[in-house]
């Protein structure tokens, strides 16, 4: 189980911002900064921050869809960025996504039947009958039948449609899927139902998720281990127990109080963070997080916090939990 | 098709189910939309009449009766004749194989150049997009009918070459159509999900970028056949298209201009067929459009 499948090593994605006649590069939006983490094969694992904070950047990064700026990716032991196209294109098959938007996913001028087969058809299954063997497994895997194969996806619901952007991402039969925000889009009835579908298929293919989200019920129901993103940064990785029971990093905390009680007799401390996220492309020196977190120190202006252990495999990027810091660097 | 019946499970099922797709529904949205279907009517009407020209015109469109010049219509003559006694209903009607011709097939070539050079733009951008937009822009910023004249002027004048010239004229319309659609489909996430799968770009254009931009090329297409027919007609009415003796619409009213006073109807019929068949096709275009692009929808 521990077995590492992913390994993200300082990854990074700037954008340029180009401005003027000559289009010249003015400066970077800093989409995803320096960022590393490990995923073990079978485990999910949880992307969380509020929305432009980088989540799906670093989806699409690792799966090369966005090409990284600096960084590696290592997929079972073998780095892939930098990978020549057509072995990058062998590679995908391990490899799949999930979309958010079951709307504009699925290509409307093909039938469910062609979205399925394509994948096949693109790595050279040449036999027909077993392209349509496999196709039918899927859809019935997928809570489908097969009367569905010559629709289009203008004749589904959200939740179907989700259900078949999951099925083409199994067609390959890959080790990693990065689900980016996979039920965002649905109704919380259906969410559910797509959510409990992945677990099933995670038993039943033993795969390996990474799981973006910003809903933390969510994460905290699906996911294994999760990491919190702000600005582009990691601020902090646990195991879900971990990082519900006791979050260390100020945001980390400000965040899980926002998450909505059932009990409303259940008084809890909520914490308001002060002022708006600041713009990638100008991100504040230091610590990321320094000019809204309530606890921010001297030092944390200066020098950015390295994601460090602070016990049983949590990790923080914050100078509180670092005694150490004033004397790094 | 002799898989489906090898296989008798997908054979069973979905056989119930009524047949749909985007171009089906297209079709029966089309059914019901009365102007389109006019257009549609005129179009088909001159089509045939384009085929089966030389089966009913009652002379040969050359054939010259100095006798009989310039003669009201009448029983033998049923659109009278012209300054050189030639029949005028013959010509009409094989005016039609020569206006459809050169609307067909200009519109063709500027769709398939036009179509990929915006697909290159769209999709590649970068350099790519630099070169043909700009060529693009150079393109546009002559007044069609200049550009049109000057490079007959070039290739010589003759029906062919006026075919040429009109199709590179419009060929920015086109790519330009294309390249902004090409833009607007490469954020889509099904074509990301495409790479995902592990595509190539060949494979990708082909089957899903093109598929996608179809739709407003055969709106502006159809609609463009009406333009380049009215650009044939005037470059036949300035004697840089078809030559004597073809039986050009456009040539027609300029040979028979200086007797509007005296023989009306030597410009009324081809006059009429011009506008006919370019109503015909506007008909059509706008009726397309309603069809097939969702934002005219509701």
């Amino acid at each position: 189980m521990s077995e590492t499948l992913l390994e993200v090593q300082h990854l990074k994605k700037y954008f340029p911002i180009r401005k003027g006649l000559w289009n010249k590069t003015r400066g970077y939006v800093k989409a995803v900064d320096d960022i590393s983490f490990s995923v073990r094969r079978g485990e999910t694992f949880g992307l969380v921050g509020e929305s432009g904070c980088g989540k799906s950047t670093t989806g699409r990064s690792i799966l090369r869809l966005i090409e990284p700026s600096e960084g590696k990716v290592i997929f079972e032991g073998r780095e892939i960025t930098g990978l020549p196209d057509e072995a990058m294109r062998k590679q995908r098959r391990d490899m799949q996504i999930v979309f958010q938007d079951p709307f504009s996913s699925l290509d409307p001028r093909h039938s469910v039947q062609r979205i399925l087969e394509e994948p096949l058809i693109v790595h050279g299954i040449k036999s027909r009958k077993e392209r349509q063997q496999r196709i039918e497994k899927l859809i019935d895997v997928v809570g489908l039948t097969r009367t569905h194969l010559h629709r289009y996806p203008h004749q589904f619901s959200g939740g179907q449609r989700q259900r078949i952007g999951i099925a083409r991402a199994l067609t390959l039969q890959p080790k990693l899927i990065v689900a980016d925000e996979p039920v965002s889009a649905l109704d919380v009835s259906i969410q559910s139902q797509v959510i409990n579908l992945l677990q099933d298929l995670q038993n039943e293919f033993r795969l390996t998720y990474i799981f973006i989200a910003h809903d933390l019920s969510v994460v905290k129901h699906i996911c294994d281990r999760v990491a919190v993103m702000y600005l582009g940064r990691i601020v902090e990785i646990a195991n879900k127990h971990q990082l519900y029971d006791m979050p260390q990093h100020p945001y980390t905390q400000a965040l899980l109080s926002a998450v909505p009680e059932p009990d409303p007799d259940l008084k809890r401390q909520r914490i308001i963070l002060q002022g708006e996220v600041p713009s990638p492309a100008n991100a504040p020196v230091g610590c990321a997080f320094h000019t809204r977190c309530p606890k921010a120190m001297q030092v944390c202006t200066e020098v950015r916090p390295q994601l460090l252990d602070t016990g049983g495999g949590h990790m923080t990027a914050c100078h509180l939990y670092t005694p150490a810091s004033s004397g790094m660097e | 098709m002799a898989e489906v019946t090898v296989n008798p499970s997908a054979a069973t099922a979905p056989v119930m189910e009524e047949v749909s797709g985007p171009w089906r529904d297209a079709w029966r949205a089309f059914r019901k939309n009365k102007t389109a279907l006019a257009g549609l009517v005129i179009i088909v009407f001159f089509i045939f009449i384009a085929l089966i020209a030389p089966l009913i015109a009652p002379f040969d469109y050359k054939e010259q009766q100095l006798m009989d010049r310039l003669k009201p219509p009448s029983s033998t003559h049923w659109f009278g004749t012209d300054d050189l006694g030639r029949d005028l209903f013959t010509r009409v009607l094989y005016g039609a194989r020569i206006s459809l011709w050169v609307g067909f097939f200009s519109v063709i070539g500027s769709i398939v150049a036009g179509t990929a050079l915006g697909i290159i733009a769209g999709y590649f951008g970068k350099w790519a997009d630099m070169i043909i937009s700009r060529l693009f822009d150079i393109l546009l910023a002559f007044p069609s009918i200049l550009l049109a004249i000057a490079i007959v002027a070039i290739l010589g004048p003759s029906l062919q070459n006026a075919l040429y010239a009109i199709a590179i004229v419009n060929i920015p319309t086109y790519g330009r159509l294309v390249r902004a659609k090409v833009l607007s489909l490469k954020n889509e996430e099904y074509i990301t999900s495409a790479k995902a799968i592990g595509m190539k770009n060949m494979r990708i254009l082909l089957s899903h970028i093109l598929p996608n931009s179809l739709t407003p090329i055969i709106v502006q297409g159809t609609l463009g056949i009406a333009h380049a027919i009215i650009e044939a007609a005037a470059l036949g009415f300035l004697g840089l298209g078809a030559q004597p003796p073809e039986p050009e619409w456009g040539k027609m009213l300029s040979d028979s201009r200086q007797f509007i006073q005296k023989a009306p109807w030597t410009v009324v019929f081809p006059g009429v067929s011009i506008m006919l068949t370019v109503l015909g096709f506007n008909l059509l275009g706008d009726g397309l459009r309603d069809v097939l692009d969702p934002r005219m929808k509701n």
